[in-house]
């Protein structure tokens, strides 16, 4: 596989000994696949030898994670709220701006799509005159701050394992950092009822109910986690409610221990497995009460939230 | 050494009174050593089963290694202890942490905090033709991880891989989650051996691949 077009390898733009532009290439670099990089690394005169090339790949790349892990644990459950609040911001924005840009230069150019994607085929235009150059301008920055999304997208999925190890993985990172944000941090959050946690993103619905015009909300933004989405409607209350029972614990787990709980995440999987086997079960599992009471993980009747 | 299919610098040695699948380093986690001899805990290590089992796994001793899902570095000490050039890929910075406690010691050994289901953040990195994959990684979409990252193994290289079957779906049985698995990773491998864990790994299915 080992062909010129891959790339650059981590070394070609780092002065030998320069330890920081090493981490940097290591940690931002990209290629699009593999080469025979030791080899490059002797004929670029980056080593002097093979052996010599594997010592500073060592040495470096033993610097960069390093440094790395050391950022990402810095970071805190503040930074991961102001992320996931610029990140949807960023897409909002992004999308308002799309909208303008787009039905803008549909009024000067022919097929213009909608959406961003739309103003990326805009951006790329070379304009005609002063009209032309602010629509298409305003569609690069549409453009631009859609990537802006993506990136910060990117650094929460970095920033949340570190921040909440065992609520990113049974969340996934953007959901825990949804959670948090909604919470206004880990502490808060793991100091939450599981009931709570399991409506967290549903305050129009839950007060709805609470003032006797609606019933009582299943899930908030848990709803976009697989094992709320992916269950059959009847059974979604059954999986919110186990999901935010666990989530409750593995914000716990990540404010007060700060390690990862195996144990968490099978007891989960389980659980869903049981909610899931209803629907398979010869009568259509519409009896979940018996089973309910015996599995004694907080999982009550439905009608008592 | 009785064991044809032990690669060199893994030997059955006499530990604490009992025979046991060992290599020669520094100790990482606080494992039971003789004469410089670190015990290799098969019940701890997804390739140590494998070993131990005896999967036909190609290892000789010396190979250049991509390493998916080093976590802490429990099996990836052994591996760069009898390995060549090892790349140690993991996502999760808390393991790093133990896992480059376990590279400092060892100079062929190198880590990345790199997600393995993107392998062209680490392509610039990670050299290409290694003869072994060793994969453990307990995420979903294992198998693709595997196939993703097939663009590093030469072409009589060997892919390694433990496969869990409760992170692909935990709602359907292991032998069907399996035979996915299987079915996906043929699109980039033929798959020569495959042997279920269960003695040292509960609902983990060992397989050894080579590219198609």
């Amino acid at each position: 596989m080992s062909n010129d077009a891959a790339g650059a390898g981590w070394f070609e733009t780092v002065p030998p000994d320069d330890l920081d532009a090493a981490r940097d290439a290591i940690e931002t670099g990209d290629a699009d696949g593999p080469a025979d990089w030791p080899a490059r690394a002797v004929d670029a005169g980056f080593a002097r030898d093979e052996s010599a090339y594997y010592d500073a790949l060592h040495e470096a790349t033993i610097h960069a994670t390093r440094e790395s892990v050391e950022e990402r644990e810095r970071a805190d459950d503040q930074q991961l709220i102001h992320s996931v609040r610029a990140m949807d911001d960023c897409e909002r924005t992004a999308n308002e701006l799309a909208e303008r840009a787009a039905e803008w230069a549909g009024s000067l150019f022919d097929g213009v799509e909608p959406g961003i994607e739309g103003a990326r085929e805009v951006a790329e235009r070379e304009p005609t005159g002063e009209i032309e150059e602010r629509a298409i301008s305003l569609a690069a920055r549409a453009v631009d701050v859609a990537g802006e999304r993506d990136a910060i997208a990117g650094t929460i999925e970095r920033v949340a394992p570190a921040v909440a190890p065992n609520l990113a993985e049974m969340a996934g990172a953007e959901l825990a950092a949804r959670l948090i944000a909604l919470a206004g941090g880990l502490e808060s959050l793991a100091k939450k009822p599981s009931g709570t946690v399991q409506v967290l993103g549903a305050e129009d619905a839950l007060f709805a109910h609470l003032s006797g015009r609606a019933p009582s909300p299943k899930h908030g933004i848990i709803y976009t986690h697989e094992y709320v989405r992916g269950t059959r409607p009847e059974d979604r209350g059954s999986a919110a409610r186990a999901l935010a029972g666990k989530l409750t614990l593995a914000a716990r787990a990540d404010h007060y221990a700060g390690e990862r709980r195996e144990t968490l995440h099978d007891d989960l999987r389980e659980r869903m497995a049981t909610i899931r086997g209803r629907a398979d079960a010869p009568d259509g599992g519409v009896d979940g009460g018996e089973e309910s009471a015996r599995s004694g993980d907080g999982d009550e009747p439905e009608e008592s939230r | 050494m009785t064991n044809p299919t032990l690669p060199d610098g893994v030997e059955r040695r006499e530990i604490d009174g009992e025979t046991r699948l060992a290599t020669r380093g520094e100790p990482v986690y606080g494992e039971p050593t003789a004469d410089g001899w670190r015990a290799w805990d098969p019940r701890r290590s997804k390739l140590g089963g494998m070993l131990e089992l005896g999967l036909d796994t190609g290892l000789a001793g010396g190979e250049t290694v991509l390493y998916l899902g080093a976590a802490s570095g429990t099996t990836v000490s052994h591996v760069a202890d009898f390995a060549g050039p090892t790349y140690a890929v993991e996502f999760a910075p808390r393991p790093v942490r133990d896992l480059l406690d376990a590279a400092g010691p060892r100079n062929r050994l190198f880590p990345l905090l790199k997600d393995a289901r993107k392998p062209q953040t680490y392509a610039h990195i990670v050299e290409s033709d290694v003869d072994v994959i060793v994969q453990d990684v307990a995420t979903r979409g294992q198998a693709t991880v595997a196939v993703r990252n097939a663009q590093f193994l030469a072409d009589d290289g060997r892919l390694l891989l433990a496969v869990k079957a409760r992170s692909e779906d935990v709602t359907a049985a292991p032998d069907d989650v399996f035979g996915e698995a299987l079915d996906r990773l043929r699109d980039a491998y033929d798959v020569l051996e495959t042997r279920r864990l269960d003695r040292f790994h509960e609902d983990h299915l060992g397989v050894v691949a080579t590219p198609k």
